[in-house]
């Protein structure tokens, strides 16, 4: 039966094609694509990607022309005379020796081009943006500006960025897809006996135009591993530098509002939510390790939260940042993401105890932690 | 020692090389990779360490030559134990034998002071990157003597018993391969650790 | 005589290699099984998008422990099932040149493999993945025996391999029959040698990167700890330059395998034999060449980059004329399409596939996307699913006749093939496209706006299809074992030396040393006659072969009870350990072989 032999090269075909089918339709209904590039360094990787692509698909379909015909066609066969001994072909050996040779050749050539080219800093004044990977949560510092956010990377679209990382406990792996490849991201070294520090990583690329792009953790870095996630939001230039300097002032809600200068204007009165929050927030142990902007919260082990309030989400590109969320998030986090570093109303976490906030107390932190915009 | 079953059973073989020497010689070449992962783990952290004691805190140049001088001494007795054994000759071969105890047992004995001296400095395995890689890099050539003697030891013992006549040469022969081994690498820790700080 | 004695203790204490080939793969196919159960827990997990069929912690534990076992307790066992039983019998040996050492490395791995899924019993598995990164498995981030368990277990069979590349080594070199010369070998026994050389100098540099760990969690050493001036990418370094090597350790066996088959069924000699043996020493040779490739991310500079990038696309070209060598040996015969036949065909459409996805990666900036991604397990699987286990089920349908006397059932082998193609197709290649579009590896569950439920869904389908495959495998094994057809001497028509003694082969296998004058020997009429004449007679008295040992388990289980004792974090509880494996290495050392019983 030659047809029931040939039946898998055909069946992968179609595999394949359906694949490639899927792979082209509908792109931007992939958020996470790595085939989808947003910026200089994602394009750079597209076009090799695209090449070699080309490159193997035609061995593949050679490789397997040729296969399916000779299971075809020299099937065994009682009326065809036995076959011919023969013990090779020097020239056919050479032959497969130099194409291939010549197929590597066509491909290395570009992707070393391409090896130096990523890996190179980018002219014209680029923004400086440090990364820092934490079990399972990402520091983001702006160096030239002095802010500190977390799991949310703002970046100016058409300026050239460049991404200094580190790890502040194991390897983690930078990765946004449609910025371009991944890095890892490794903890310093101290290195001699003048402590000379080592390790930092780095991205080179330009956004070219504003969006918000979905990334994760891909260097396994235990159980919160799958849950590491995060996002950039790419911003014209001047949207980014607004919100740059909104972020170097305290957010208006930070400490309790000045008691009212003029009686004659009617402000309008604070949430008494929030007035408990807060109290509630700076004389509990969160501020251990927390730190808000302007206010008696200075801790530097957990995610920053100035203005956590106007984040898209919270809990490392977990969950929508509600104050629903907020509230289940702060009550239990590790049920929401197991191995969080981080403890819970009742059940303690990452080596601390449980915070033993009542239900209110906690719906009050959530409320106060929601008006820091 | 007498596990050259097919080998002993059909004297053929198809180099001609005894079966037992063959296998030998290829566990002393993973033996080699095995001591060059960690020779080179040591090279890359000597200067690692952000507090001491650093290598040249402590290294002592001259003491560890004599004691190199006496580890390389064990191979010439070894030499002569082998040559011994060819002969017949149960005397010298038991005599050679007990000097490449000796002198492997005063190797060692060096390395026990050595090791003890140094976690009087200070340097130990978890002070810092150096001692790490110092005490098992050393450790395990000093396991490698240590089992180099017991071996001895018991062919010493057979020796004396009348056991290793010349027809049992190539039992000593093997173990001489080992010793040479070892003493070998020791002589690339010395030139790596010691000399090239 | 022990060899014709069946009970249990027969089997505990044996050192005839068709025995010992033998439990090998039985051992093999039960952590086979077992790694299937684990894989078909990683895919419902995986079903669909913010699962929670098991925990976090429960998922790194399968797919750490999956990994582990599939290519330590699986991949490489299997072939060195196939080394044990088939090598000897295709060189013209009685024994390898160690017996008694083979049974230890046997018993060794068989208790390596136990210790190492012990660990679920005290709900501890490993769970830091089968690379194990360092500093995650340091004792602040690991501060369970997960690690332990990984690291004294690995360190327990990397003793196995080393001791059963030894003996191969020196039996390929030294016990051939008067004849065999190298380039007379089968291709099954050239790339079991290529292997082994790589065994021998691949695993002592794991044994070197897990006694530093082991040094760094049990004596508090600072190898990998990076505020102390150690360096967590040591370990990377260390594992690549033995995981790529051992890469090949799995795949060679498979190309020597299917190098066997494809000539017997298409009834034609191997088209460019000198060629396909250099390739293969290739191969073995520049694996140690390329280990940075795993590591294009690691942020190593883009000097080292270029060069890895170099070293791997040239390893393409070896391997790429050894497919063209195959299909050429294909080329105007008279294909038979024997099971075996189809597991080399599927493994050739497959491989190629799985191969050209590496030329990706091999692609460093193209890697930086697709590294850690779904894409590179898709890629993996194609290779080591695909390529590796294709060709070890091939040596399975060919030579089960040769180990049983008996045929595989070959209609469940056909069952057992095509479920087995499309099982595999329909669970790894939806892989490539959910890691396209941003699956990272290792992750317990994935976003549902990543869009990528359709082909995770498509792959637990495919899981249980391959699962479904496996237990055909193991059914149609017992089956023809017990009352398969009954095979001759020969029953392929093949033309190397295994083949010309009877099925099963006696316990001494040759009767008489036979002289080989070529390289397909039962392929030329006068030769067959003339080695059939001294193989398939019963020889008056029969050759003397070393008796039985209670040495190799004692000792085996003295190994795995140092390490076990390792990780009480006591420095003398393993010396207890040590001393009585002094004692066995003593009484094993004085142990006669050949002793007669009663004398």
């Amino acid at each position: 039966m030659p047809t029931t032999e040939a039946r898998p090269r055909f069946f992968h075909l179609t595999a394949l094609l359906l694949g490639l089918m899927l792979l082209g339709a509908c792109q931007g209904d992939y958020p996470q694509s790595s085939i989808d590039p947003r910026t200089d360094f994602a394009e750079t990787i597209h076009s090799l990607y695209v090449q070699v692509t080309v490159w193997t698909l035609a061995i593949l379909v050679v490789v397997w022309g040729v296969l399916a015909y000779v299971v075809i066609r020299f099937r065994e066969n009682p009326n065809r005379p036995a076959p011919k001994q023969t013990h090779g072909h020097l020239g056919l050996e050479i032959a497969w020796t130099i194409v291939p040779a010549l197929i590597v050749v066509a491909i290395a050539i570009p992707t070393i081009r391409a090896v130096f080219e990523t890996q190179t800093e980018l002219e014209g004044d680029p923004l400086i943006v440090e990364i820092i990977g934490h079990r399972y949560w990402w520091e983001v510092r702006y160096p030239e500006s002095g802010v500190t956010t977390a799991n949310e990377i703002h970046l100016p679209a058409g300026r050239p960025v460049t991404l200094q990382m580190n790890s502040a406990d194991v390897v983690h792996s930078f990765w946004v897809p449609q910025l371009g490849g991944k890095r890892d991201v490794n903890p310093l070294r101290r290195v001699g006996p003048e402590g000379e520090v080592r390790g930092y990583t780095y991205l080179y690329f330009t956004v070219r135009e504003p969006g918000v792009f979905l990334g994760q953790c891909a260097e396994f870095c235990g159980e919160g591993h799958s849950l590491m996630r995060m996002r950039v939001v790419a911003e014209s230039e001047s949207d980014f530098n607004a919100w740059l300097a909104d972020w170097q002032e305290p957010s208006a809600t930070a400490t309790a509002p000045p008691p009212p200068q003029d009686t004659t204007i009617q402000t309008p009165a604070e949430d008494p939510l929030v007035t408990l929050g807060r109290q509630t927030l700076f004389t509990s142990t969160c501020v251990a390790c927390h730190a808000i902007q302007g206010a008696p919260a200075v801790g530097v082990l957990g995610p920053n939260l100035t203005r956590i309030g106007g984040r898209m989400t919270i809990g490392a590109g977990l969950l929508e940042n509600t104050p629903e969320n907020l509230f289940r998030w702060i009550k239990d986090p590790a049920s929401i993401k197991p191995g969080v570093q981080m403890p819970g109303a009742q059940e303690g976490g990452g080596g601390f105890p449980p915070t033993n906030l009542t239900d209110d107390q906690i719906r009050a932190i959530a409320a106060y932690l929601s008006s820091l915009r | 020692m007498s596990d050259t079953a097919v080998a002993e059973d059909h004297h053929y073989t198809a180099t001609g090389l005894p079966t037992w020497k063959v296998g030998f010689w290829t566990f002393l070449g993973s033996e080699c990779l095995f001591f060059a992962s960690l020779i080179s783990t040591y090279m890359v952290y000597k200067g690692a360490s952000t507090t001491g004691p650093f290598p040249a805190d402590v290294l002592n140049i001259p003491l560890t030559s004599v004691s190199t001088f006496v580890l390389l001494m064990s191979s010439l007795a070894m030499v002569l134990a082998l040559d011994g054994v060819r002969r017949g000759d149960k005397r010298l071969a038991s005599f050679w034998l007990a000097m490449v105890i000796v002198l492997g047992g005063t190797f060692l004995g060096f390395q026990v002071y050595e090791f003890t001296h140094f976690v009087h400095e200070g340097l130990t395995i978890s002070g810092n990157v150096f001692g790490s890689s110092f005490f098992v890099l050393t450790g395990f050539h000093g396991a490698h003597v240590t089992v180099g003697v017991i071996w001895m030891t018991v062919l010493f013992i057979m020796s004396l018993r009348g056991k290793l006549t010349p027809a049992e040469a190539l039992k000593v022969e093997i173990a001489g391969l080992y010793w040479h081994f070892v003493d070998i690498v020791w002589i690339v820790i010395f030139t790596l650790i010691y000399l090239l700080q | 005589m022990s060899a014709h004695n069946n009970g249990i203790w027969s089997w505990i204490t044996t050192v005839d290699h068709k025995r010992i080939g033998v439990m090998y793969f039985v051992t093999a196919l039960v952590f086979f099984v077992i790694a299937g159960v684990e894989a078909l827990v990683i895919r419902i997990q995986l079903w669909r998008p913010e699962n929670d069929f098991i925990s976090a912690e429960t998922y790194s534990q399968m797919f750490t422990m999956h990994g582990t076992t599939m290519i330590f307790l699986v991949a490489m066992p299997m072939a060195v099932a196939f080394f044990n039983f088939i090598v000897p019998l295709q060189i013209g040996a009685r024994d390898v040149a160690f017996p008694r050492l083979n049974a230890l490395s046997y018993w060794t791995f068989l208790f390596g493999g136990i210790f190492l899924n012990s660990s679920f019993l005290f709900g501890a598995a490993p769970n830091t993945s089968w690379v194990a990164y360092a500093n995650l498995t340091s004792s602040q981030f690991s501060p369970g025996h997960n690690v332990d368990f990984w690291l004294l277990g690995l360190s327990i069979l990397g003793i196995s391999s080393i001791m059963g590349g030894v003996n191969f080594i020196t039996t390929i070199i030294n016990l051939r029959a008067p004849g065999m010369k190298l380039m007379r070998m089968p291709l099954f026994t050239w790339m079991t040698l290529v292997t082994s050389f790589i065994l021998v100098t691949a695993l002592p540099v794991l044994a070197v990167a897990l006694i530093l760990l082991a040094f760094d969690r049990f004596f508090g050493a600072n190898f990998y700890q990076p505020m102390a001036g150690g360096d967590p990418i040591l370990w990377q370094h260390l594992f690549w330059i033995f995981g790529h090597p051992e890469v090949y350790i799995l795949i060679l066996p498979s190309f020597g395998v299917i190098s066997d088959v494809i000539p017997t069924f298409s009834r034609k000699p191997l088209f460019g034999y000198p060629i396909v043996v250099y390739a293969g020493i290739m191969i073995g040779f520049l694996g140690w060449g390329v280990w940075s490739h795993h590591m294009f991310t690691t942020g190593l500079g883009p000097i080292a980059d270029a060069f890895f990038v170099a070293s791997t696309m040239i390893i393409a070209i070896p391997t790429g004329v050894k497919i063209c060598n195959w299909i050429a040996t294909m080329w105007g015969g008279q294909i038979r399409f024997t099971t075996a036949m189809l597991y080399c065909i599927g493994l050739l459409a497959i491989f190629t596939l799985g191969g050209l996805s590496g030329i990706m990666h091999a692609s460093a900036p193209i890697d930086l996307q697709q590294h850690d991604t779904h894409f590179v397990v898709a890629h993996f699987h194609y290779v080591v699913a695909g390529g590796v286990m294709m060709g070890l089920f091939a040596g399975l349908y060919y030579w089960f006749p040769k180990v049983t006397g008996r045929f595989m059932d070959e209609r469940l082998g056909k069952i057992n093939f095509w479920t087995y193609f499309v099982g595999f197709n329909l669970t790894f290649f939806p892989m490539h496209i959910s890691g396209i579009y941003g699956m990272p590896r290792r992750t317990w569950t994935y976003a549902a706006e990543l869009n990528i439920a359709l082909p995770n869904m498509l792959s637990t389908i495919g899981a249980f299809i391959f699962a479904l495959s496996a237990l055909i495998l193991v059914y149609t094994i017992i089956k023809s074992a017990i009352s398969g057809e009954p095979a001759g001497p020969n029953p392929w028509n093949a033309a190397t030396l295994e083949w010309s003694i009877p099925s099963p082969p006696p316990h001494y296998n040759f009767a008489e040393i036979p002289t080989v004058r070529s390289r397909e020997p039962l392929w030329r009429e006068e030769e067959r006659r003339e080695i059939e004449a001294v193989t398939l007679k019963v020889p008056d008295v029969e050759p003397v072969m070393p008796n039985s040992s209670y040495m190799p388990i004692l000792l085996a289980f003295g190994v795995a009870l140092t390490w076990g004792l390792v990780m009480t974090g006591k420095w003398w509880a393993p010396v207890i350990g040590l001393s009585y494996v002094g004692v066995c290495i003593l009484m094993w050392a004085f142990e006669d072989p050949f002793a007669r019983k009663g004398a």
